[in-house]
């Protein structure tokens, strides 16, 4: 039987990811002192299901890379282990030494041997070593540990030279999903094999159920390895199945094989390091350890994935699926209901007809906010990634650091989400960096010396608000300004508000950090977190106290695919304008109007003097009938804190449009941020206000 | 025996021959002709009034709305310098469509005279576009062919669809 495993693979990778994600997690939340059991057993449950997947799909490599990762994480949960700082380094490490076998396969790319030896060997180091630092630190605790572990099977292992296996599974065990097949390969993977089946369990050809299992095996391996391997291969069919392990030296009639076995176990453990030398060598390996594991999280840093390659699946609760279900079904009610009145249409039904039209307009519009509702994902996809991060870099700068996450539940559309990681990695790691003082300077600036780093998501409006807040030294607005002059970005007399001295740091080419290091500071950086902030349609902005700390809150729109417009009419051209970028719309009066050097119009309005676009000029809409400013309309619009009025001729009216990409078969058009389709299946861009002001600046 | 050798020769010319013919939709701009690929051709649709693109060369009419995509319409006459004729409802719009690296399909209408024939080229009968130096642009032509004794310039739609290169020779101008 052979089935086409390539088509589970997609399904594969992403629970393996998933699993991953949930040890990282899982690690980082283990507490050394008081080890919560539960806590374990999520990690090396994770740890199992990747093994066995990978065991499945034949990705041997992820699968023995797991086994080892397995067996020490089975120790911990069955108490045999401390759960040292070291360990979980070493764990952490071999899960992002995973992630990346995993993505390897996955871009059928060969994978980094040396990295994995690497880790697989200060892994197995780990295992042998015991628990590490007690070990070092505590002679007591020393004697303990070999004690527990000669009692291990990792002691035995010179005794012994194979296992003898009575497999007999029940007829059933097929059904189960199970494949005997699979596990002997496993099995034969451990040492050498030898497999004598038992015919005698199988019926007549007309009894026969070709479903059932009728066999059952004999089965030798030989090989120094422990018990617990044997029986991890055989964990999933426990309950169906007979199974008897003896070893091979227990069992009388070895004669035959003993020659082989003894040189082969001889052979082995002249690979492996014996027993009491490991005890000593400990130290020494101990140390090694935390050194192969740093540079590669440096490493992973520095060598990004081929990004923008977001998955292009997306895991969706049941009970959203069950509301679009209800949702298509009234649906289907309110057509049928209306067929019914056109059938046989007569005036005194139009009230039917308008109730029928008012409820289809009312399942349409819940219809659409359910689907849209699909691509909602919490915020949480993009937060989970940060304690991994705060804990690695807090060690590395040696800060103390912790990590407040607020409204991880907060929803956010798909899109957002994947775009939104990167930029969010960059301002966490700023904060890290520059914002939060060493824990000596904090105590002396009389603050608490472990610095906090907030990160919060909420609602406001239509917008999802998302802060990177910490209460480090804050921006230092003398220092940016000099900075700025130093670097020639701008003037010595430039008169600055705040908020621009803080837009500072968001040019191109700007670093306030006195050291460049390789976490940040290099002064690229803050001007990509804002241009891709802006590409999703938000703005950024940051507040700032010298000596308090700061807070950079991300504004960004909930959803990137649907948007309450404006439409507008200038000459015959109808464009649409956010609903949320328009402040007001007004009649201009003769006495509003001003000129700026003669030329730059502007009006008043209230106290502020705001420039005028005129649309039908930047646009060259040569249909325009209002070209007095007096005759048409000023809408204020608002984008990225820039504030304008758009001259226009008319205003349509509101409605809801689907953003269309003008990218996709086109290409980006200054003032225009997208098309969309309107009720009459004609084309309407929707205008970019930044853009537009850009444009209209030039 | 040497007769059926033969046979079987003249199979085999004929089979690589058909390996070789190429298929091209060939339209008309003006008093002249020209093919682009046939298997890049979507669809042949009529004339509809565009949404303007502002601040865009005059051979880029706009957008329409194809069930769903916003597709750009482009004036093939206007971008070959031909001079502008007024739009009738015979007037034809040709769908192309290109893969791009990233491997997307893209879209594209062109406006062109009227739509005239399928006809099938020999690959080796394909002349090079001869090189007039700087006075016609032969950038977009792949080769010539001769059909009927009509000469039918052979387009390079790949080249036609990308826009950035438009891009740029706009902003030079």
């Amino acid at each position: 039987m052979s089935i086409d495993m390539s088509q589970f693979h997609q399904v594969f990778f992403e629970e393996s990811f998933e699993g991953l994600d949930i040890m990282e997690s899982g690690l980082l939340n283990l507490d050394m002192g008081d080890v919560d059991d539960e806590d374990i057993n999520t990690i090396f449950r994770a740890a199992h299901s990747i093994k066995g997947g990978s065991g499945t799909f034949g990705f041997s490599a992820v699968a023995d890379f797991t086994h080892v990762m397995e067996t020490l994480l089975d120790e911990m949960r069955d108490g045999r282990r401390q759960v040292t700082q070291q360990a979980v380094d070493v764990l952490l490490g071999s899960v992002d030494c995973l992630k990346e076998m995993l993505t390897a396969i996955q871009d059928e790319q060969a994978i980094n041997e040396s990295h994995v030896s690497e880790y697989q060997k200060a892994l197995e180091v780990e295992l042998n070593g015991g628990g590490g630092e007690d070990v070092a630190a505590v002679q007591n605790d020393a004697v303990e540990v070999s004690v527990e572990s000669s009692s291990s099977p990792v002691a035995q292992e010179n005794d012994e030279k194979g296992w003898r296996i009575a497999f007999s599974p029940h007829a059933d065990l097929l059904k189960t999903g199970n494949d005997p097949v699979r596990m002997f390969r496993e099995l034969s993977g451990l040492g050498e094999l030898t497999a004598t089946v038992d015919f005698q369990g199988v019926p007549g050809f007309y009894d026969l159920d070709p479903e059932d299992c009728h066999l059952s095996w004999n089965l030798e391996v030989v090989g120094n390895f422990p018990e617990s391997e044997v029986n991890e291969i055989f964990d999933w069919v426990e309950d169906e199945c007979d199974l008897a392990i003896q070893t091979l030296t227990e069992s009388g009639d070895t004669e035959n094989n003993d020659a082989p076995i003894e040189q082969q176990a001889e052979e082995q453990s002249k690979e492996q390091t014996p027993v009491p030398a490991k005890v000593e060598a400990k130290a020494e390996p101990a140390d090694k350890v935390l050194p192969a594991a740093k540079p590669a999280t440096a490493k992973k840093e520095v060598a990004k994935p081929p990004a923008g390659k977001g998955s292009g699946s997306i895991r969706v609760d049941t009970s959203k699926i069950d509301t679009l279900i209800n949702m298509v079904g009234e649906l289907v009610i309110t057509q049928s209901m209306l067929s019914l009145v056109g059938e046989h249409f007569e005036l005194n039904k139009l009230d039917q007809l308008k109730n029928g039209l008012s409820q289809l307009e009312r399942h349409t519009r819940e219809l659409q906010e359910s689907v849209m509702n699909i691509r909602m994902l919490p915020i949480s996809f993009v937060f989970s990634r940060f304690p991994r991060l705060v804990h690695d870099l807090s060690s590395k700068l040696d800060k103390k650091i912790e990590l407040v996450l607020v409204g991880e539940n907060t929803e956010v559309d798909k899109t957002v989400v994947e775009l939104l990681s990167d930029p969010l990695v960059h301002l966490v790691r700023n904060s890290l960096d520059h914002g939060i003082e060493m824990p000596a300077d904090r105590v002396a600036a009389g603050k608490p010396e472990m610095g906090t780093i907030t990160l919060e998501a909420y609602h406001r409006g239509g917008n999802i608000v998302i802060e990177v807040k910490d209460d480090g030294k804050g921006l230092d607005k003398d220092m940016l300004r000099t900075k700025a002059i130093e670097k020639g970005l701008i003037d010595e007399e430039t008169v600055l508000t705040d908020k621009q001295i803080y837009e500072l740091i968001f040019m191109a080419g700007f670093s306030t950090a006195e050291q460049l290091s390789d976490i940040s500071g290099r002064g690229v950086g803050m001007d990509v977190v804002r241009r891709n902030i802006q590409s999703l349609g938000g703005n950024i902005e940051i507040i700032s106290e010298l000596g308090k700390g700061s807070t950079i809150a991300i504004h960004l729109p909930l959803t990137l695919a649907i948007l309450d417009g404006q439409s507008i009419a200038v000459g015959d051209e109808r464009f649409i304008i956010p609903l949320g970028a328009i402040i007001e719309s007004i009649n201009i009066k003769e006495s509003m109007l001003n000129r700026v050097a003669g030329r730059g119009e502007t009006f008043r309005l209230r106290d502020e003097y705001l420039p005028i676009v005129r649309m039908h000029e930047i646009f060259d809409v040569k249909t325009a009938q209002a070209t007095k400013l007096t005759d048409g309309l000023v809408v204020v619009v608002e984008g990225q804190g820039l504030r304008c009025g758009l001259f226009i001729d008319d205003l349509l009216g509101q409605q809801q449009v689907v953003i269309k990409s003008l990218e996709a078969n086109y290409r980006k058009v200054e003032g225009v941020s997208g098309a969309t389709i309107l009720g009459d299946g004609s084309v309407a861009l929707i205008l970019d206000i930044p853009g537009l002001v850009r444009l209209s600046n030039q | 025996m040497t007769e059926e050798a033969e046979n079987i020769e003249t199979e085999v010319i004929e089979e690589v021959k058909l390996d070789n013919m190429l298929q091209f939709l060939s339209f008309t701009l003006g008093d002249e002709e020209y093919g682009v690929d046939i298997l890049r051709v979507q669809e042949i649709r009529s004339w509809e009034p565009v949404s303007r693109i502002p601040n865009v060369p005059s051979y880029e009419k706009g957008v329409v709305n194809l069930r769903g995509a916003i597709v750009p319409i482009i004036d093939l006459r206007e971008r070959f310098g031909l001079g502008y004729l007024q739009y009738s409802p015979l007037t034809v719009v040709v769908v192309l469509q290109i893969q791009t690296e990233e491997g997307r399909t893209r879209v594209m209408g062109v406006v062109v005279d009227a739509v005239s024939d399928v006809i099938d080229v020999n690959k080796k009968s394909i002349q090079n576009a001869p090189n007039f130096g700087t006075k016609v642009s032969t950038e977009f032509i792949n080769g010539l062919a001769s059909v009927n004794e009509r000469m039918v310039m052979l387009l390079d739609v790949e080249k036609l669809l990308k826009l950035d290169s438009l891009d740029d020779e706009y902003e030079n101008n």
